[in-house]
Protein backbone atom coordinates (compact mmCIF):
# COMPACT_ATOMS: atom_id res chain seq x y z
CA UNK A 1 0.00 0.00 0.00
CA UNK A 2 1.67 3.33 -1.03
CA UNK A 3 2.36 6.07 1.92
CA UNK A 4 -0.70 8.68 2.31
CA UNK A 5 0.50 12.10 2.96
CA UNK A 6 -1.05 13.36 5.95
CA UNK A 7 0.23 16.79 6.36
CA UNK A 8 -2.80 17.29 9.03
CA UNK A 9 -1.13 15.48 11.51
CA UNK A 10 1.44 18.66 11.48
CA UNK A 11 -1.53 20.20 13.40
CA UNK A 12 -1.36 21.19 16.54
CA UNK A 13 2.50 21.41 16.42
CA UNK A 14 2.62 25.38 14.61
CA UNK A 15 3.67 27.08 18.03
CA UNK A 16 6.39 24.39 18.49
CA UNK A 17 8.05 24.90 15.11
CA UNK A 18 7.64 28.46 15.38
CA UNK A 19 9.38 28.54 19.22
CA UNK A 20 12.08 26.06 17.27
CA UNK A 21 12.72 28.59 14.43
CA UNK A 22 12.70 31.37 16.37
CA UNK A 23 15.45 29.81 18.37
CA UNK A 24 17.21 28.70 15.63
CA UNK A 25 17.15 32.51 14.45
CA UNK A 26 17.92 33.51 17.77
CA UNK A 27 21.50 31.62 17.86
CA UNK A 28 22.15 32.58 14.49
CA UNK A 29 21.82 36.21 15.24
CA UNK A 30 23.99 35.90 18.13
CA UNK A 31 26.65 33.21 17.16
CA UNK A 32 26.61 35.17 13.49
CA UNK A 33 27.41 38.98 15.35
CA UNK A 34 29.96 37.67 18.05
CA UNK A 35 31.24 35.53 15.40
CA UNK A 36 32.50 37.77 13.26
CA UNK A 37 33.26 39.85 15.62
CA UNK A 38 35.78 37.87 16.87
CA UNK A 39 36.62 36.98 13.27
CA UNK A 40 38.02 41.04 12.80
CA UNK A 41 39.58 40.57 16.18
CA UNK A 42 41.58 37.50 14.98
CA UNK A 43 42.40 38.74 11.90
CA UNK A 44 43.55 41.78 13.18
CA UNK A 45 46.02 39.99 16.21
CA UNK A 46 47.61 37.77 13.34
CA UNK A 47 48.17 40.76 11.21
CA UNK A 48 50.43 42.25 13.55
CA UNK A 49 53.62 41.08 14.86
CA UNK A 50 52.64 40.56 18.76
CA UNK A 51 54.82 37.53 19.86
CA UNK A 52 51.80 35.51 22.21
CA UNK A 53 48.88 36.94 20.54
CA UNK A 54 49.32 35.99 16.86
CA UNK A 55 49.98 32.25 17.81
CA UNK A 56 47.63 31.72 20.67
CA UNK A 57 45.30 32.58 17.52
CA UNK A 58 46.51 30.55 15.22
CA UNK A 59 46.12 27.70 17.26
CA UNK A 60 42.44 28.35 18.31
CA UNK A 61 41.87 28.04 14.60
CA UNK A 62 43.55 25.12 13.73
CA UNK A 63 41.86 23.19 16.85
CA UNK A 64 38.42 25.03 16.06
CA UNK A 65 38.75 24.10 12.24
CA UNK A 66 40.45 20.54 12.75
CA UNK A 67 37.39 19.42 14.95
CA UNK A 68 33.64 18.36 14.95
CA UNK A 69 31.07 20.85 15.43
CA UNK A 70 29.41 18.47 17.65
CA UNK A 71 32.31 18.05 19.46
CA UNK A 72 33.45 21.39 20.53
CA UNK A 73 29.39 21.51 21.83
CA UNK A 74 29.75 18.52 23.50
CA UNK A 75 32.73 20.38 25.16
CA UNK A 76 31.42 23.07 25.98
CA UNK A 77 27.80 21.68 27.56
CA UNK A 78 29.19 18.39 28.95
CA UNK A 79 32.77 19.43 29.18
CA UNK A 80 33.18 22.18 30.84
CA UNK A 81 31.03 21.55 34.00
CA UNK A 82 34.02 19.38 35.21
CA UNK A 83 35.89 22.50 35.52
CA UNK A 84 32.96 24.10 37.34
CA UNK A 85 31.57 25.73 34.42
CA UNK A 86 28.06 25.37 34.01
CA UNK A 87 26.14 26.45 30.63
CA UNK A 88 22.48 26.17 30.30
CA UNK A 89 21.65 24.71 26.86
CA UNK A 90 20.90 28.23 24.35
CA UNK A 91 24.50 29.13 26.47
CA UNK A 92 26.25 26.33 24.96
CA UNK A 93 24.71 26.36 21.79
CA UNK A 94 25.29 29.75 21.42
CA UNK A 95 29.27 30.14 22.52
CA UNK A 96 29.52 26.49 20.43
CA UNK A 97 28.58 28.51 17.18
CA UNK A 98 30.60 31.82 18.24
CA UNK A 99 33.58 29.81 18.92
CA UNK A 100 33.56 27.45 15.86
CA UNK A 101 32.44 30.83 13.24
CA UNK A 102 34.95 32.93 14.92
CA UNK A 103 37.61 30.92 13.97
CA UNK A 104 36.73 30.42 10.28
CA UNK A 105 36.01 34.25 10.23
CA UNK A 106 39.03 34.43 11.84
CA UNK A 107 40.52 32.71 8.20
CA UNK A 108 38.48 34.17 5.94
CA UNK A 109 38.64 38.06 7.15
CA UNK A 110 42.47 37.27 7.48
CA UNK A 111 42.75 36.56 3.58
CA UNK A 112 40.59 40.31 2.99
CA UNK A 113 43.62 41.60 5.31
CA UNK A 114 46.19 40.07 3.44
CA UNK A 115 44.76 41.50 0.01
CA UNK A 116 45.28 44.84 0.59
CA UNK A 117 48.03 46.35 -0.94
CA UNK A 118 51.03 46.96 1.17
CA UNK A 119 51.11 50.86 -0.67
CA UNK A 120 48.01 51.87 0.92
CA UNK A 121 49.22 50.29 4.36
CA UNK A 122 52.66 52.35 3.64
CA UNK A 123 50.09 55.93 2.70
CA UNK A 124 48.46 55.87 5.72
CA UNK A 125 51.92 55.10 8.02
CA UNK A 126 53.30 58.40 6.40
CA UNK A 127 50.13 59.94 7.43
CA UNK A 128 50.67 58.99 11.05
CA UNK A 129 48.54 57.01 11.12
CA UNK A 130 48.64 54.39 14.31
CA UNK A 131 48.43 50.50 13.23
CA UNK A 132 44.72 50.56 15.14
CA UNK A 133 43.76 52.99 13.07
CA UNK A 134 44.97 51.98 9.67
CA UNK A 135 43.18 48.72 10.63
CA UNK A 136 39.77 50.11 11.46
CA UNK A 137 39.53 53.00 8.46
CA UNK A 138 42.08 51.79 5.68
CA UNK A 139 42.06 47.78 5.70
CA UNK A 140 38.77 46.83 7.39
CA UNK A 141 36.58 47.92 5.06
CA UNK A 142 37.79 46.93 1.24
CA UNK A 143 38.88 43.63 3.16
CA UNK A 144 35.46 42.77 3.87
CA UNK A 145 34.53 43.72 0.59
CA UNK A 146 37.01 41.54 -0.63
CA UNK A 147 35.73 38.34 1.07
CA UNK A 148 31.62 39.32 1.59
CA UNK A 149 30.67 36.57 -0.29
CA UNK A 150 32.70 33.55 1.61
CA UNK A 151 31.62 35.63 4.96
CA UNK A 152 27.87 35.74 4.20
CA UNK A 153 28.32 31.62 3.11
CA UNK A 154 30.46 30.61 6.51
CA UNK A 155 27.34 32.20 8.63
CA UNK A 156 24.68 30.42 6.42
CA UNK A 157 26.71 27.12 7.49
CA UNK A 158 27.00 28.32 10.73
CA UNK A 159 23.03 28.84 10.91
CA UNK A 160 22.19 25.33 9.40
CA UNK A 161 24.88 23.80 11.79
CA UNK A 162 22.85 24.91 14.21
CA UNK A 163 21.11 21.95 13.76
CA UNK A 164 23.57 20.05 15.93
CA UNK A 165 22.42 21.83 18.74
CA UNK A 166 19.59 19.66 19.17
CA UNK A 167 21.88 16.87 20.54
CA UNK A 168 22.06 19.01 23.34
CA UNK A 169 18.13 19.45 24.10
CA UNK A 170 18.64 22.63 22.99
CA UNK A 171 14.87 23.45 21.84
CA UNK A 172 16.23 24.82 18.41
CA UNK A 173 14.36 23.78 14.96
CA UNK A 174 15.52 20.40 14.61
CA UNK A 175 15.14 19.51 18.57
CA UNK A 176 11.47 20.61 17.29
CA UNK A 177 11.00 18.53 14.64
CA UNK A 178 12.16 15.01 16.66
CA UNK A 179 10.35 16.04 19.09
CA UNK A 180 6.94 15.99 16.90
CA UNK A 181 8.08 13.31 14.81
CA UNK A 182 8.45 10.99 17.91
CA UNK A 183 4.93 12.05 18.90
CA UNK A 184 2.98 11.30 15.55
CA UNK A 185 5.69 9.19 13.45
CA UNK A 186 4.93 11.47 10.46
CA UNK A 187 8.56 11.70 9.35
CA UNK A 188 8.39 12.27 6.10
CA UNK A 189 5.86 14.99 6.65
CA UNK A 190 7.58 16.60 9.75
CA UNK A 191 10.96 16.71 7.87
CA UNK A 192 9.42 18.11 4.81
CA UNK A 193 8.45 20.50 6.38
CA UNK A 194 11.24 21.62 8.55
CA UNK A 195 13.74 21.39 5.34
CA UNK A 196 11.62 23.78 3.50
CA UNK A 197 11.80 26.10 6.62
CA UNK A 198 15.50 25.99 7.07
CA UNK A 199 15.28 26.51 3.18
CA UNK A 200 13.51 29.38 4.35
CA UNK A 201 15.61 30.90 6.56
CA UNK A 202 18.90 30.23 4.76
CA UNK A 203 17.54 32.37 1.30
CA UNK A 204 16.33 35.27 4.33
CA UNK A 205 19.82 35.48 5.47
CA UNK A 206 21.50 35.12 2.40
CA UNK A 207 19.47 38.04 1.20
CA UNK A 208 19.90 39.99 4.44
CA UNK A 209 23.75 39.70 4.39
CA UNK A 210 23.71 40.91 0.95
CA UNK A 211 21.67 43.94 1.96
CA UNK A 212 23.85 44.53 4.52
CA UNK A 213 27.14 44.40 2.24
CA UNK A 214 25.09 46.73 0.02
CA UNK A 215 24.86 49.17 2.85
CA UNK A 216 28.58 48.67 4.21
CA UNK A 217 30.20 49.05 0.65
CA UNK A 218 27.79 51.02 -1.11
CA UNK A 219 28.97 54.28 -2.43
CA UNK A 220 27.61 57.31 -2.55
CA UNK A 221 26.60 58.96 -5.49
CA UNK A 222 28.33 62.19 -6.89
CA UNK A 223 27.24 64.59 -9.12
CA UNK B 1 69.99 75.39 11.36
CA UNK B 2 68.81 72.79 8.74
CA UNK B 3 65.08 71.84 8.53
CA UNK B 4 66.31 68.28 7.76
CA UNK B 5 69.56 67.04 8.86
CA UNK B 6 70.50 62.98 8.03
CA UNK B 7 74.21 62.48 9.52
CA UNK B 8 75.60 58.92 8.78
CA UNK B 9 72.71 56.97 7.63
CA UNK B 10 73.32 53.43 7.13
CA UNK B 11 70.63 50.71 6.38
CA UNK B 12 71.01 47.24 4.81
CA UNK B 13 68.96 44.30 3.67
CA UNK B 14 70.46 41.49 4.94
CA UNK B 15 73.69 41.54 3.95
CA UNK B 16 73.05 43.48 1.44
CA UNK B 17 74.76 47.32 2.41
CA UNK B 18 72.28 49.72 0.32
CA UNK B 19 73.15 53.09 2.16
CA UNK B 20 76.87 53.10 3.31
CA UNK B 21 77.00 56.60 5.54
CA UNK B 22 74.63 59.46 3.87
CA UNK B 23 75.20 62.98 5.44
CA UNK B 24 72.41 65.05 3.99
CA UNK B 25 71.10 68.70 5.16
CA UNK B 26 68.31 70.22 3.69
CA UNK B 27 67.04 73.87 4.38
CA UNK B 28 63.44 74.81 4.64
CA UNK B 29 62.14 76.08 1.32
CA UNK B 30 65.16 74.08 -0.44
CA UNK B 31 63.57 71.63 -3.10
CA UNK B 32 65.91 68.98 -3.47
CA UNK B 33 66.36 66.31 -6.22
CA UNK B 34 67.62 62.79 -5.65
CA UNK B 35 68.65 61.02 -8.85
CA UNK B 36 70.83 57.99 -9.87
CA UNK B 37 70.77 54.76 -11.36
CA UNK B 38 67.98 51.92 -10.53
CA UNK B 39 69.25 49.88 -7.12
CA UNK B 40 71.37 53.02 -6.08
CA UNK B 41 69.29 54.00 -3.04
CA UNK B 42 67.06 56.70 -3.63
CA UNK B 43 63.82 55.18 -2.64
CA UNK B 44 65.21 53.74 0.47
CA UNK B 45 66.94 56.96 1.62
CA UNK B 46 63.34 58.87 1.20
CA UNK B 47 61.50 55.92 3.26
CA UNK B 48 63.82 56.31 6.00
CA UNK B 49 63.38 60.21 6.52
CA UNK B 50 60.06 59.32 7.44
CA UNK B 51 60.31 56.17 9.40
CA UNK B 52 58.93 53.64 6.78
CA UNK B 53 62.54 51.88 6.61
CA UNK B 54 64.29 51.65 10.42
CA UNK B 55 67.55 53.06 9.88
CA UNK B 56 70.67 50.71 11.01
CA UNK B 57 72.89 53.11 12.04
CA UNK B 58 73.18 57.06 12.14
CA UNK B 59 70.72 60.17 13.08
CA UNK B 60 67.97 61.66 11.58
CA UNK B 61 66.28 64.90 12.55
CA UNK B 62 63.34 67.06 10.17
CA UNK B 63 62.05 70.27 12.56
CA UNK B 64 63.71 69.19 15.81
CA UNK B 65 62.69 65.66 15.91
CA UNK B 66 65.12 63.57 16.06
CA UNK B 67 65.31 59.39 15.85
CA UNK B 68 68.32 57.26 15.57
CA UNK B 69 68.67 53.08 15.43
CA UNK B 70 66.86 52.50 18.32
CA UNK B 71 63.99 54.56 18.24
CA UNK B 72 60.37 52.72 17.21
CA UNK B 73 58.00 55.33 17.97
CA UNK B 74 58.48 57.09 14.66
CA UNK B 75 55.08 58.62 13.72
CA UNK B 76 56.10 62.15 16.23
CA UNK B 77 58.65 62.09 12.51
CA UNK B 78 56.07 61.51 9.97
CA UNK B 79 53.32 64.09 11.70
CA UNK B 80 56.59 66.43 10.34
CA UNK B 81 57.35 64.25 7.05
CA UNK B 82 54.82 63.80 4.23
CA UNK B 83 55.05 61.24 1.38
CA UNK B 84 53.70 60.83 -1.92
CA UNK B 85 54.48 57.47 -3.84
CA UNK B 86 55.16 56.21 -7.00
CA UNK B 87 51.53 54.59 -6.92
CA UNK B 88 49.19 57.25 -5.65
CA UNK B 89 48.20 54.78 -3.14
CA UNK B 90 44.59 56.18 -2.40
CA UNK B 91 42.62 54.67 -0.27
CA UNK B 92 39.76 53.02 -2.57
CA UNK B 93 36.67 53.06 -0.56
CA UNK B 94 36.75 56.92 0.28
CA UNK B 95 36.09 59.93 -2.03
CA UNK B 96 38.47 62.13 -2.73
CA UNK B 97 37.56 64.27 -0.16
CA UNK B 98 37.33 61.49 2.68
CA UNK B 99 40.82 61.00 1.28
CA UNK B 100 42.35 63.58 2.46
CA UNK B 101 39.85 63.85 5.39
CA UNK B 102 41.24 60.99 7.06
CA UNK B 103 44.32 61.50 8.74
CA UNK B 104 43.72 64.99 9.92
CA UNK B 105 40.13 63.52 11.20
CA UNK B 106 41.45 60.90 13.03
CA UNK B 107 45.09 61.23 13.86
CA UNK B 108 44.52 65.12 14.69
CA UNK B 109 40.97 64.85 15.87
CA UNK B 110 40.06 67.84 13.93
CA UNK B 111 36.42 69.02 14.26
CA UNK B 112 34.18 67.67 11.74
CA UNK B 113 33.15 71.35 10.60
CA UNK B 114 36.86 72.08 9.38
CA UNK B 115 37.54 69.02 7.61
CA UNK B 116 35.30 69.61 4.55
CA UNK B 117 36.84 73.07 4.13
CA UNK B 118 40.42 71.83 4.66
CA UNK B 119 39.85 69.05 1.72
CA UNK B 120 37.58 71.78 -0.07
CA UNK B 121 41.08 74.05 0.31
CA UNK B 122 43.77 71.30 -0.20
CA UNK B 123 41.97 69.48 -3.36
CA UNK B 124 41.36 73.26 -4.70
CA UNK B 125 45.18 73.95 -4.45
CA UNK B 126 46.18 70.86 -6.44
CA UNK B 127 43.31 71.92 -9.27
CA UNK B 128 40.67 69.56 -7.94
CA UNK B 129 38.14 71.95 -6.46
CA UNK B 130 35.06 69.84 -8.94
CA UNK B 131 36.14 66.38 -7.77
CA UNK B 132 35.22 66.37 -3.95
CA UNK B 133 33.27 63.21 -3.91
CA UNK B 134 34.89 61.09 -6.81
CA UNK B 135 36.43 57.89 -5.97
CA UNK B 136 39.86 57.18 -6.82
CA UNK B 137 38.80 54.52 -9.79
CA UNK B 138 36.56 57.71 -11.29
CA UNK B 139 40.02 59.35 -11.37
CA UNK B 140 42.74 59.55 -13.95
CA UNK B 141 46.18 58.39 -12.94
CA UNK B 142 47.23 62.52 -12.64
CA UNK B 143 43.89 63.06 -10.95
CA UNK B 144 44.40 60.72 -8.65
CA UNK B 145 48.27 61.70 -7.90
CA UNK B 146 47.50 65.20 -6.97
CA UNK B 147 44.57 63.47 -4.51
CA UNK B 148 47.52 61.93 -2.85
CA UNK B 149 49.45 65.46 -2.92
CA UNK B 150 46.51 66.70 -1.56
CA UNK B 151 46.21 64.25 0.79
CA UNK B 152 49.58 64.87 2.65
CA UNK B 153 49.85 68.43 2.65
CA UNK B 154 46.19 68.44 4.66
CA UNK B 155 48.65 67.08 7.55
CA UNK B 156 50.38 70.64 7.24
CA UNK B 157 54.11 68.61 6.88
CA UNK B 158 57.04 70.39 7.27
CA UNK B 159 58.65 68.68 4.32
CA UNK B 160 57.11 66.35 1.77
CA UNK B 161 59.13 63.34 0.02
CA UNK B 162 58.19 62.55 -3.71
CA UNK B 163 59.05 59.06 -4.83
CA UNK B 164 58.34 59.27 -8.48
CA UNK B 165 55.47 60.50 -8.58
CA UNK B 166 55.40 60.67 -12.24
CA UNK B 167 56.88 57.39 -13.41
CA UNK B 168 53.45 54.96 -13.27
CA UNK B 169 51.19 58.15 -15.50
CA UNK B 170 50.30 57.86 -19.07
CA UNK B 171 53.07 60.46 -20.46
CA UNK B 172 50.22 63.30 -21.24
CA UNK B 173 49.20 63.06 -17.52
CA UNK B 174 52.84 63.75 -16.68
CA UNK B 175 52.79 67.80 -16.81
CA UNK B 176 49.75 68.35 -14.74
CA UNK B 177 51.18 66.26 -11.87
CA UNK B 178 54.65 68.14 -12.57
CA UNK B 179 53.00 71.77 -12.21
CA UNK B 180 51.35 70.94 -8.88
CA UNK B 181 54.84 70.08 -7.78
CA UNK B 182 56.26 72.97 -9.24
CA UNK B 183 53.88 75.29 -7.63
CA UNK B 184 54.55 73.76 -4.43
CA UNK B 185 57.98 75.02 -4.22
CA UNK B 186 57.43 78.15 -5.41
CA UNK B 187 54.95 78.45 -2.56
CA UNK B 188 57.88 77.76 -0.56
CA UNK B 189 57.65 73.86 0.40
CA UNK B 190 60.36 72.15 1.30
CA UNK B 191 60.28 69.32 -1.23
CA UNK B 192 62.87 66.55 -1.33
CA UNK B 193 61.93 64.23 -4.79
CA UNK B 194 63.43 61.40 -6.29
CA UNK B 195 62.98 62.07 -9.93
CA UNK B 196 63.71 61.01 -13.83
CA UNK B 197 63.01 64.14 -15.59
CA UNK B 198 66.09 66.08 -15.65
CA UNK B 199 64.66 69.13 -17.34
CA UNK B 200 62.06 69.72 -14.30
CA UNK B 201 64.44 69.02 -12.01
CA UNK B 202 67.48 71.38 -13.33
CA UNK B 203 64.33 74.06 -13.77
CA UNK B 204 62.57 73.63 -10.16
CA UNK B 205 65.94 71.98 -7.74
CA UNK B 206 68.35 74.20 -5.91
CA UNK B 207 70.26 71.20 -5.50
CA UNK B 208 70.53 67.84 -6.92
CA UNK B 209 71.66 65.01 -4.82
CA UNK B 210 73.66 62.19 -7.46
CA UNK B 211 73.65 58.67 -5.60
CA UNK B 212 75.94 55.90 -6.49
CA UNK B 213 76.38 52.50 -4.45
CA UNK B 214 74.61 53.90 -1.54
CA UNK B 215 76.62 57.32 -1.25
CA UNK B 216 76.37 60.56 -2.08
CA UNK B 217 78.45 60.48 -4.60
CA UNK B 218 77.97 63.96 -6.07
CA UNK B 219 76.13 67.11 -5.26
CA UNK B 220 75.57 70.82 -6.14
CA UNK B 221 73.39 73.24 -7.64
CA UNK B 222 71.90 71.80 -10.83
CA UNK B 223 73.50 74.10 -13.23
CA UNK B 224 76.85 72.59 -12.12
CA UNK B 225 76.06 69.13 -11.85
CA UNK B 226 74.69 69.40 -15.18
CA UNK B 227 77.06 71.58 -16.85
CA UNK B 228 80.46 70.24 -14.90
CA UNK B 229 80.03 66.47 -13.69
CA UNK B 230 82.83 66.23 -11.37
CA UNK B 231 82.94 61.91 -11.32
CA UNK B 232 83.28 59.64 -14.26
CA UNK B 233 80.10 57.66 -12.52
CA UNK B 234 77.74 61.44 -13.10
CA UNK B 235 79.55 62.17 -16.47
CA UNK B 236 77.83 58.13 -17.32
CA UNK B 237 74.81 58.68 -15.78
CA UNK B 238 73.95 61.67 -17.24
CA UNK B 239 75.15 60.35 -20.37
CA UNK B 240 73.20 57.48 -20.41
CA UNK B 241 69.94 59.28 -20.17
CA UNK B 242 70.80 61.93 -22.48
N1 LIG C 1 62.31 45.77 1.17
C1 LIG C 1 63.48 45.41 0.62
N2 LIG C 1 64.04 44.23 0.91
C2 LIG C 1 65.23 43.85 0.38
N3 LIG C 1 65.95 44.62 -0.45
C3 LIG C 1 65.45 45.81 -0.80
C4 LIG C 1 64.20 46.28 -0.26
N4 LIG C 1 63.94 47.50 -0.78
C5 LIG C 1 65.00 47.79 -1.56
N5 LIG C 1 65.90 46.79 -1.58
C6 LIG C 1 67.18 46.79 -2.31
O1 LIG C 1 67.87 47.96 -1.99
C7 LIG C 1 68.54 48.48 -3.10
C8 LIG C 1 68.15 49.93 -3.32
O2 LIG C 1 66.77 49.98 -3.64
P1 LIG C 1 66.01 51.35 -3.85
O3 LIG C 1 64.59 51.00 -4.11
O4 LIG C 1 66.31 52.27 -2.74
O5 LIG C 1 66.68 51.88 -5.18
P2 LIG C 1 66.28 53.10 -6.09
O6 LIG C 1 67.49 53.95 -6.20
O7 LIG C 1 65.05 53.75 -5.58
O8 LIG C 1 66.01 52.40 -7.47
P3 LIG C 1 64.88 52.69 -8.59
O9 LIG C 1 65.41 53.82 -9.44
O10 LIG C 1 64.82 51.42 -9.36
O11 LIG C 1 63.62 53.03 -7.90
C9 LIG C 1 68.21 47.57 -4.26
O12 LIG C 1 69.27 46.67 -4.42
C10 LIG C 1 66.97 46.83 -3.80
O13 LIG C 1 66.94 45.56 -4.36
MG1 LIG D 1 63.05 53.90 -6.25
Amino acid sequence: MAYQFDFSSLSGYGDLLAKGAGLTVSLTVVGGLAGVAIGIAGAWARSRPVPVLAPVVAAYVEVIRNTPFLVQLFFLFFGLPALGIKLGEFQAAALAMVVNLGAYSTEIIRAGVQSIPRGQIEAAMSLAMTPLQIFRHVVLIPALKKIWPALSSQVVIVMLGSSVCSQIAAEELTFAANFIQSRNFRAFEVYFVVTALYLALSILLRWLLSRLGQALFERRRHG
Amino acid sequence: MPLVDLIGIHKSFGTNPVLRGIDLSVHEGQVVALIGRSGSGKSTLLRTINGLEHIDDGVISVDGEKIDARDTDLRALRLKVGMVFQQFNLFPHLTAAENVMLAPKVVKKAPQAELRALAVEMLEKVGLGDRLDHYPDQLSGGQQQRVAIARSLAMRPRVLLCDEVTSALDPELVAEVLAVVRKLADDGMTLIMVTHEMRFAREVCDQLVFMHQGRIHESGPPEQVFSAPQTEELRQFLGGIG
